[in-house]
């Protein structure tokens, strides 16, 4: 199931990559979502998947699922979703400031 | 001794604060004690019982890298040069620099460039050597372009930098080439492995990068180019750096070394023959030229030559007689610097067309000047020590074996250079001090100097006689230490003036007659110069080359600087494809090992396709709301994966993100223009599909080769097992967060706290201008 699980996150980064190298800014929003879902999911299967129960210490339970990439997914989880929420408000006012949201206009002077 | 050295640079701290009260009282006043001290301390080492002296401070001791600090008698004669000499600059400097120039950064110039020659000529380890080496290239840039409000100026700095850097980490390169070979970063314990470095198979590489850096430093042909134009630096430095001490480095670095190569063919026959052609080079351009420090760089660069072609002949002889001529050239050619200098600065031109006629307005520069100029004509009378220079060389080069088609050829260069080297002399005296009086074309009206800028030049014109009258008083205690430092076998060699109508002396009164004859015919033969050089000149070919590289490197960073963020991420990620797959391919990093997996089940992967297929959605999606709701369908996906995986945590958070980033999406849908179709070409999708693609595959493998392989134990179950003991929680994950690594989870409140303030200013911003 690692296999797959890692197959299915090499699938998110290619369509990731994609979305990355198109010109409009909400495509590349978009990409920079799925790269960090296809990340996470790499995390957890560092870990291996399926070893025992929720880390919650219960009575009696000696198998947990290795804690450890949960933790750093879940602080992941947290900043990709302020880096979402700039990124789109980034977008909206280059929209706004500029009238168009095409990166291949969107380039800096010719002399910088 | 290892004080001596940082004594200038500690000194350099306090120059600009007393160069504020530069008004009252001259900084150079006070600068000139460093040189002076130093000077007298090292003048109680010269006498007929001296021995090398060692000192060390560790600095990095793991890499070998000490400060280690050798003083025999080739450093002692360069320590006394740069000390004396720089003494004496100073002085001058005091008179010929007016109080409102920017005295502060002249002084920390010149005492940094003090204390890294005497680093230089004091170093034993190679790279603290290299270290000094570069700083001196440093600090001529610096005094080169002093006036760095003229055009001039700052080319000259930047071609000498230019040059002599090149040459420094060539040098570098030779020096790392020696300690691989020896094993050592001493010179002396290099020395002692002569043997060593004589039968390995790098020596002619290490040989190159050397002598590369000697050439370039030394300015030996066809690196000379430098030199001239670092005329533009003011008189002093020209005087100190560009005559008597930083050119003479590489002169240094070559005598230094010869001991190592002096025993291998290849090193007699580039040494000799660039010096050789130096000399002729650079005295047969030194007629050709008006100004008076233009004659005066080209005959530096000519007797550097001279001086170097006898450390390439190896020769007991011939290093005696380099050893000499050192502290003869230092002597007569600082004094002609300081006139020149004097010229400039009392008639306000340098050009030999416009003086004339000078000697009734200034006799005693006059006088100073026939002295300087006759020694470097090699005029025989007892009283100049030019002439027993040119002696000595003369026999130097009467007595070469090996290479025969050199060694025959060589003394006939040797006049032949000889013969301009007069030339030129003459040139340099009779057209400033005698000819027609044309004082109203001057800048100025002429008169003399001022007593204190004649002190130097008629304290070095003394040392050109006394070393004439006495020079046997200086061999057996001085130089008779440096010449055994270059070559081991020089013996006590008595100098006097009169040996008879031998081959040396028939040698001079030819140089002499012939170059009487030039000289007095000169307007007749000049035209020779439209011939040779010509066009041809190798300052044309460092101008192209600079050009080129100016526009070619424009050229490229353009062809990549393209300002769209799509080639910026072709290239970066095109790159990581690159160089990982051929890593692994190489490493043979791939693995995969399929036991010890969970096993798979029909729910895991029908939510397994429905990610792949809504991620794949993404690209095709017509509007925004459909490529929104795709997303979150991804997002969602994921979320229920964290289920299966018995992550509580990450599936709650990862639910309540995603809800808020669609209600995000949704938010910024309205303001955001609608999705288009893409017009790109079928190339441009090709390229995108290869990127994405192959960046795609590059994960899958390293992720099954990092999932399959087992390097280190996991550290995972230090948190299972204290968390309830350390952190008091039975949610490892949260305590993990919480406790553990407490302090990352407040950065990543901080994260989130400054990109919640960005959001806020970006909108506010908005309001703000629609105000307006």
């Amino acid at each position: 199931m690692e296999i797959l699980i890692i197959i299915l996150s090499g699938v998110l980064f290619t369509t990731a990559i994609y979305n990355l190298l198109q010109k409009q800014l909400l495509r590349i929003i978009i990409g920079t979502v799925l790269l960090s879902h296809g990340a996470h999911l790499m995390i957890l299967t560092m870990g291996k998947l399926k070893t025992g129960l929720p880390p919650v210490l219960t009575e009696g339970v000696t198998d947990y699922t290795d804690p450890l990439p949960q933790a750093l997914i879940l602080t992941s989880i947290v900043i990709s979703f302020g880096i979402t929420g700039l990124l789109l408000v980034l977008a909206y006012r280059t929209t706004q400031e500029n009238n168009t949201d095409n990166m291949e206009q969107l380039r800096g002077k010719s002399n910088e | 001794m290892i004080y001596s050295v940082f004594a200038p640079l500690i000194f350099a701290l306090f120059v600009p604060w007393l160069s504020k009260h530069k008004d009252k009282i001259h900084t150079g006043i006070f600068v000139f004690f460093i040189p002076f001290i130093i000077f007298l301390y090292f003048i109680q080492f010269i006498g007929s019982d001296f021995s090398p002296i060692r000192e060390t401070i560790n600095w990095i001791p793991s890499m070998n890298i000490n400060l280690d600090f050798y003083l025999d008698g080739l450093s002692l004669l360069f320590v006394l040069l740069i000390s004396g000499i720089g003494a004496l600059v100073v002085l001058y400097s005091i008179y010929y620099l007016d109080k409102s120039e920017k005295l502060g950064n002249f002084y920390v110039y010149l005492l940094m460039f003090m204390a890294a020659m005497l680093g230089v000529v004091l170093s034993d380890n190679v790279f603290v050597l290299y270290t000094f080496w570069e700083l001196t290239s440093i600090s001529s840039f610096l005094l080169i372009g002093y006036w760095n409000f003229k055009d001039r100026s700052r080319y000259g700095a930047l071609k000498s930098m230019l040059i002599t850097v090149f040459g420094g980490l060539s040098l570098l390169g030779g020096f790392v080439l020696l300690t691989v070979i020896t094993g050592t970063t001493s010179i002396q314990g290099m020395i002692e492995q002569v043997d060593i470095i004589l039968s390995s198979q790098y020596l002619p590489l290490a040989l190159a990068f050397i002598l590369l850096g000697a050439f370039t430093k030394s300015a030996q042909f066809p690196f000379h180019i430098w030199l001239p134009d670092a005329m533009e630096a003011p008189t002093p430095v020209s005087a100190y750096l560009h005559s008597a001490t930083m050119v003479k480095a590489g002169i240094f670095l070559v005598a230094r070394f010869s001991p190592i190569f002096a025993g291998f063919e290849g090193f007699f026959i580039t040494v000799s023959l660039v010096g050789i052609i130096t000399l002729c080079w650079g005295s047969y351009m030194a007629v050709r030229q008006t100004d008076l420090k233009g004659i005066l760089a080209f005959s530096t660069i000519s007797q550097l030559g001279m001086i170097m072609a006898m450390l390439g002949f190896g020769t007991e002889a011939a290093v005696f007689a380099a050893v000499f001529h050192i502290l003869s050239h230092a002597t007569f050619k600082g004094s002609l610097f300081m006139i020149a200098g004097i010229i400039d600065h009392e008639t306000g031109t340098r050009d030999i067309r416009k003086l004339g006629g000078l000697f009734t307005l200034m006799p005693i520069s006059a006088t100073l000047a026939i002295f300087g100029t006759f020694s470097m004509a090699g005029v025989p009378l007892p009283f100049l020590n030019g002439f027993y220079s040119k002696e000595l060389f003369f026999d130097a080069t009467l007595s070469l074996e090996g290479v025969s088609w050199l060694s025959q050829a060589i003394p006939y260069l040797a006049v032949f250079g000889s013969i301009f080297t007069f030339v030129y002399s003459m040139y340099f005296f009779f057209g400033v001090f005698t000819g027609p009086k044309r004082f109203d074309r001057l800048p100025k009206k002429p008169h003399e100097a001022p007593f204190g800028m004649l002190i130097s030049p008629i304290i070095l014109v003394l040392g050109v006689i006394l070393i004439g009258l006495f020079a046997d008083k200086f061999n057996q205690p001085f130089l008779l230490h440096a010449a055994q430092a270059v070559n081991s076998g020089v013996e006590y060699h008595e100098v006097y003036f009169w040996h008879g109508f031998i081959t040396p002396f028939i040698m001079s009164l030819i140089v002499i007659a012939v170059g009487a004859i030039l000289y007095l015919t000169r307007t007749k033969w000049n035209k020779i110069y439209t011939i040779l050089p010509g066009r041809l000149s190798f300052n044309r070919v460092y101008d192209a080359i600079v050009e080129k590289l100016d526009t070619y490197s424009k050229r490229l960073t353009n062809s990549y600087m393209t300002g769209s963020v799509r080639t910026y991420m072709l290239l970066i990620l095109g790159t990581t494809i690159v160089i990982t797959a051929v890593y692994m391919y190489i490493t043979n990093g791939f693995i995969i090992n399929l036991h010890d997996t969970a096993e798979v089940t029909g729910l895991e992967v029908s939510i397994v396709v429905i990610i792949i297929i809504a991620s794949i959605a993404t690209l095709f999606a017509k509007n925004n709301i459909a490529a929104i709701l795709i997303t979150g369908i991804v997002g969602y996906g994921v979320s229920m994966l964290f289920v299966i995986y018995r992550a509580p945590d990450l599936a709650l958070t990862q639910l309540v993100v995603e809800t808020v980033s669609i209600a995000l999406f949704l938010l910024c849908f309205y303001h955001l223009p609608k999705l288009r179709k893409r017009e790109e070409s079928t190339g441009t999708k090709l390229i995108n599909l290869f990127i994405s693609i192959g960046f795609g595959l590059l994960i899958i493998m390293v992720g099954i080769s990092a999932h399959s392989s087992n390097w280190f134990d996991s550290i995972s179950s230090y948190f299972v097992e204290n968390s309830y003991k350390l952190g008091g929680g039975d949610n490892i994950v949260n305590v993990i967060l919480v406790d553990f690594r407490g302090l990352d989870t407040l950065f990543e409140i901080a994260v989130l706290g400054i990109a919640a303030l960005a959001v806020f200013s970006l909108i506010r911003l908005k309001n703000k201008k629609g105000a307006k």
